[in-house]
């Protein structure tokens, strides 16, 4: 394990966004704590602090999971992709001009998570349905489109990324 | 780039073309939101940050004997421990600002730090500042509160009860006669409306419908939590951070509550996670800046969600009565209704709005509408999204449907030949101008979903609904300060806090009036020291009131450089005239662009500017068709098909307008079936988190497709309604009258829960 106790903090090693980090947490630190507060990467949310909400969705070993719910401890030695690393230098990854092409957000502050989860689903998953979407992002509740124009984002995304597949 | 996708039908009823208005751009702060990138008050960390948080009350209805602090002073890392005692008295102040001007600045103060009592469970009773949020945490423990508890009130019914436990001791009821009462009690207001005789029109009535609606209480749900960061500087300037659907709001609560000069006091609007209403007023700002006070250091509070749910403002249960006179041909001849609000632990609910709304969409000869104001123990009520109306059409709008099933009249026609139009009266307003009822109704009428039978399924119980809905819309103050760049691009500093792609709305406005494409314009929303008033994000009135405000200073900019053009080519600045963008006198012409670059060498900048009240906000309808599957096993209800039309008088950004429709139509269906503050007995809310609370996902919703309307406002240059609100309205009706055309139930409690459903399918058989 890449973690070291130092005055009570633990040493974590991990990778994110392709990225080694090294960050000290204290042990009851969640991961969504540390990637805010300690390491600047505000794009993951705090919607309710317990799993319901998918704000703060990132992707961990390939695993779409809430960040509240990760102890940052945790994430030693693991591969840690948050919304910071969707987009590329190239520019923006399909689903990021999606949503914006199909108004898919309002507030905003429930974007990151979706686009986290949707792309979690694209790569599981390149050809969905419209249930198998709702169905997937049931996990991310959104206050202000009411699903519609997010659900529509998602398939046309899918759409293109087999179009240049 | 523009959006490019299945554009909704859209309805015109009038003839004017426009170049940007109308169109889909991708909206200017989309891209930092699509990345992560765009800053929400909690994102925001100062150097030598400290993080509050607050002690909140275990009881619903308690005097506070004592607190003692010493405890939590005394662990490494707190800073410092507040109570009611550091907030200033504030005597007998009344409030400015905000959605509700004119209430007592001390109920306000105390709903922030209980003074002496507390008044429901969640209540605010002492607040924290330490190094980080969890030795914060550990520190609320330590805190000493000795409570003696009181019997809580929870109901309004119970609250109006002349036996009960009077909450306030010092409350005597504002009369509608404008007289005061003489002993105390738990109704802080009441009100009356008339119209007519309601009397003689009840007596020509060949049918009376007479219904009695409750409510529980519902929160606006946004998910980002309410949070706030302030650094109080040792002369006395205090910058506060936070989000919040008004920057200038925020600002005058803190001078209220603390007693502080406004001009001290900077706050800057971060980005908005959702406020619907329950984000136009202070929680933990003034915590924050005393704590920073005292403290010497900048103070970061956030709330989590069992506080946002326990100890903000949701909007109130309560009771609504309907009773509905008409003839058998279908004629309205009398309406009464009843309305009494939860205001929460200290007075002001929306019941004056609910009142307002509840007979709206009808041209009704004779009407009377009162209205109570109840304090109860349990959080203070605010605004959601066209507060009042949802509770008061619901109700309404079940007992046309019941009365157009009983005279066996198909319930659109019913609402075409009753239904309110320009001229007819309005509750305690002038008469309606031109409105949009009659049209929405129509492209109902012809609408896909209305047209396609309902398809049946054997074994189950299916079946479709209709009803209208009404929001008046509020003008409220906005400023816009304009700049012209030297390469004739404009930076639109505005004061409206952006919620749902009003930057956007409100810029589309003045690229339109100045002739520029909207890619030109680069809209801000500036703070409270670099533009004008503004008040909060609220009443549907960005895009109509800030949008207005953005066509004034489009024009104040066309002037200026009309000036600085005339003294160029040696003209009058009156003979100049200005078409698409181009400004052109006695052979010469230049677009905005060439201007700027004219006047750069000359060294003139115009800077357009307006501040504007706008009173004329024209009122939104909407019709919704609901169909739904109710199953008997379980009373859940599922919505098949959905179609939501409503007037916008002229939609601005349509995509955000179809956004606004469908975001409110699934408020509206948690509403209608799930969402529900739970509590026993003793006051305590038992349900504060998001998975006990539970707001529809998007596997709970069909598609929502949209019908938008344009009969334009005659009260703004481009005929603009706001749109945000009134598709809330229609949804729990639509969907209690679907569930009667398949089970034959009619639903009197908001929501329709599984439980509620499942119990009245068992009573009818």
């Amino acid at each position: 394990m890449a973690t070291e106790i130092l005055s009570g903090k633990v040493h974590v090693q991990t990778t994110i966004n392709g990225e080694q980090v090294d960050f000290l947490a204290e042990p009851r630190e969640s991961l969504l704590e540390v990637l805010r507060d300690h390491l600047g990467l505000t794009g993951a949310k705090e919607g309710c602090n317990n799993g319901n909400c998918g704000a703060c969705n990132v992707v961990m070993d390939g695993a779409l999971v809430n960040s509240c719910c990760v102890l940052s401890v945790e994430a030693a030695g693991a591969s840690i992709e948050t919304i910071e690393g969707v987009a590329s230098p190239e520019g923006l990854h399909p689903l990021q001009q999606s949503f914006l092409e199909n108004a898919a957000l309002q507030c905003g502050v429930c974007t990151p998570g979706f686009i986290v989860a949707a792309k979690a689903l694209l790569e599981e998953n390149p050809n969905p349905t419209e249930y198998e979407v709702r169905w997937w992002l049931a996990g991310n509740l959104c206050r202000c489109t009411g699903y519609d124009k997010i659900v529509r984002a998602v398939l046309d995304a899918a759409e293109r990324m087999r179009a240049e597949a | 780039m523009a959006i490019d996708t299945r554009v909704a039908p859209k309805i015109k009823h009038h003839d004017e073309e426009y170049k940007v208005i109308g169109t889909r751009p991708i909206r200017h702060d989309g891209l930092e939101k699509v990345t992560g990138e765009a800053r929400y008050g909690s994102d925001i960390n100062l150097p030598g940050q400290l993080h509050g948080k607050v002690l909140r009350s275990p009881h619903a209805h308690a005097r506070i004997v004592s607190i003692d602090a010493s405890r939590a002073e005394a662990l490494h890392g707190v800073s410092a421990v507040i109570t009611s005692a550091d907030l200033p008295d504030p005597g007998d102040k009344l409030t400015t600002g905000g959605e509700a001007p004119g209430l007592p600045v001390k109920f306000k103060s105390a709903n922030m730090l209980a003074r002496g009592k507390v008044h429901y469970h969640g209540h605010a009773v002492a607040a924290v500042a330490a190094t980080n949020q969890h030795i914060a945490a550990e520190a609320l423990k330590l805190i000493d509160v000795e409570y003696e508890v009181l019997d809580p009130v929870l109901e309004v019914w119970d609250a109006m009860k002349p036996d009960a436990p009077v909450i306030i001791e010092d409350l005597y009821t504002a009369k509608a006669d404008g007289t005061t009462a003489d002993e105390p009690s738990n109704v802080a207001a009441e009100m009356l409306y008339e119209v007519g005789d309601v009397d003689a029109g009840f007596a020509e009535a060949d049918l009376v419908v007479d219904r009695e609606f409750t409510f529980g209480v519902v929160h606006q749900g946004y998910i980002e939590t309410h949070n706030a960061t302030a650094n109080w500087l040792k002369d006395g300037h205090l910058h506060v951070w936070c989000s919040s659907q008004g920057a200038f709001t925020i600002r005058q609560e803190l001078a209220d509550l603390l007693n502080h000069p406004i001009t001290k006091i900077h706050v800057v609007p971060m980005e908005i996670g959702g406020g619907f209403g329950g984000k136009t007023t202070a929680y933990l700002e003034p915590l924050a800046a005393l704590l920073s006070q005292q403290t010497g250091h900048p103070v970061k509070m956030a709330m989590d969600r069992a506080d946002v749910l326990k100890a903000t403002g949701p909007t109130p249960g309560g009771y609504v009565r309907v009773k509905m006179g008409v003839t058998n041909d279908g004629m309205i001849t009398a309406g009464y209704a009843n309305l009494a609000f939860d205001a929460g632990g200290y007075p002001g609910s929306v019941v004056g709005a609910g009142c307002r709304c509840v007979f709206a969409p009808y041209n009704m000869p004779n009407a009377k509408v009162e209205g109570f104001d109840v304090v109860v123990n349990k959080p203070k009520t605010h605004a959601y999204r066209a507060p009042g109306a949802t509770h008061a059409e619901f109700a309404s709008e079940t007992v046309v449907d019941e009365i157009c099933r009983t005279l066996d009249i198909d319930p659109v026609e019913f609402r075409l030949k009753n239904s309110a139009k320009e001229g007819d009266w309005q509750l305690a307003q002038p008469p309606y101008p031109r409105i949009g009822h009659i049209e929405c109704m129509e492209a109902a009428r012809d609408s896909a979903q209305w047209q396609t039978p309902l398809e049946t399924a054997p074994g189950k119980k299916r079946g479709r609904g209709i009803a209208s809905g009404f929001w008046f819309n509020i003008g409220f103050t906005s400023s816009v300060i304009a700049k012209l760049n030297s390469d004739g691009s404009v930076t639109l500093l505005e004061g409206s806090t952006d919620i749902g792609g009003t930057r956007t709305s409100v810029a589309m406005q003045f690229a339109e009036t100045l002739g520029i494409a909207i890619e030109d314009v680069d809209p801000i929303v500036a703070d409270t020291d670099s533009v004008g008033q503004t008040d909060v994000t609220g009443g549907s009135r960005v895009t109509f009131a800030t949008g207005l405000a953005a066509h004034n200073a489009a024009n104040d900019m066309k002037d200026q450089i009309a000036e600085g053009l005339a003294d160029l080519w040696d003209v009058a600045a009156d003979a100049i005239t200005h078409a698409d963008g181009t400004f052109s006198a006695n052979g010469n012409s230049a677009t905005v662009r060439e201007a700027a670059g004219l006047l750069e060498e000359e060294g003139v900048f115009p800077i357009g500017k307006n501040t504007v009240t706008p009173t004329r906000e024209g009122g939104a309808f909407a019709v919704h068709i609901a169909d739904v599957e109710v199953d008997e096993e379980t009373g859940k209800v599922e919505i098949l098909r959905y179609t939501a039309v409503q007037d916008a008088g002229v939609a601005i950004y349509p995509p955000y307008v179809e956004g606004q429709m469908q975001g409110g139509v699934v408020q509206g269906v948690g509403w209608a079936l799930n969402e529900e503050y739970v509590y026993d007995d003793d006051g305590h809310l038992l349900n504060a988190s998001l998975l006990d609370y539970r707001m529809p996902t998007a596997l709970d919703v069909p598609n929502i497709e949209t019908i938008i309307v344009e009969v334009p406002n005659p009260g703004h240059p481009y005929g603009v309604r706001g749109v945000g609100e009134v598709p809330i309205v229609p949804p729990p009706a639509a969907v209690a009258n679907a569930i009667h055309d398949a089970t034959g139930l009619r639903m009197s409690h908001l929501p329709m829960s599984p439980p509620r459903v499942q119990a009245a399918l068992a009573a009818q058989a």
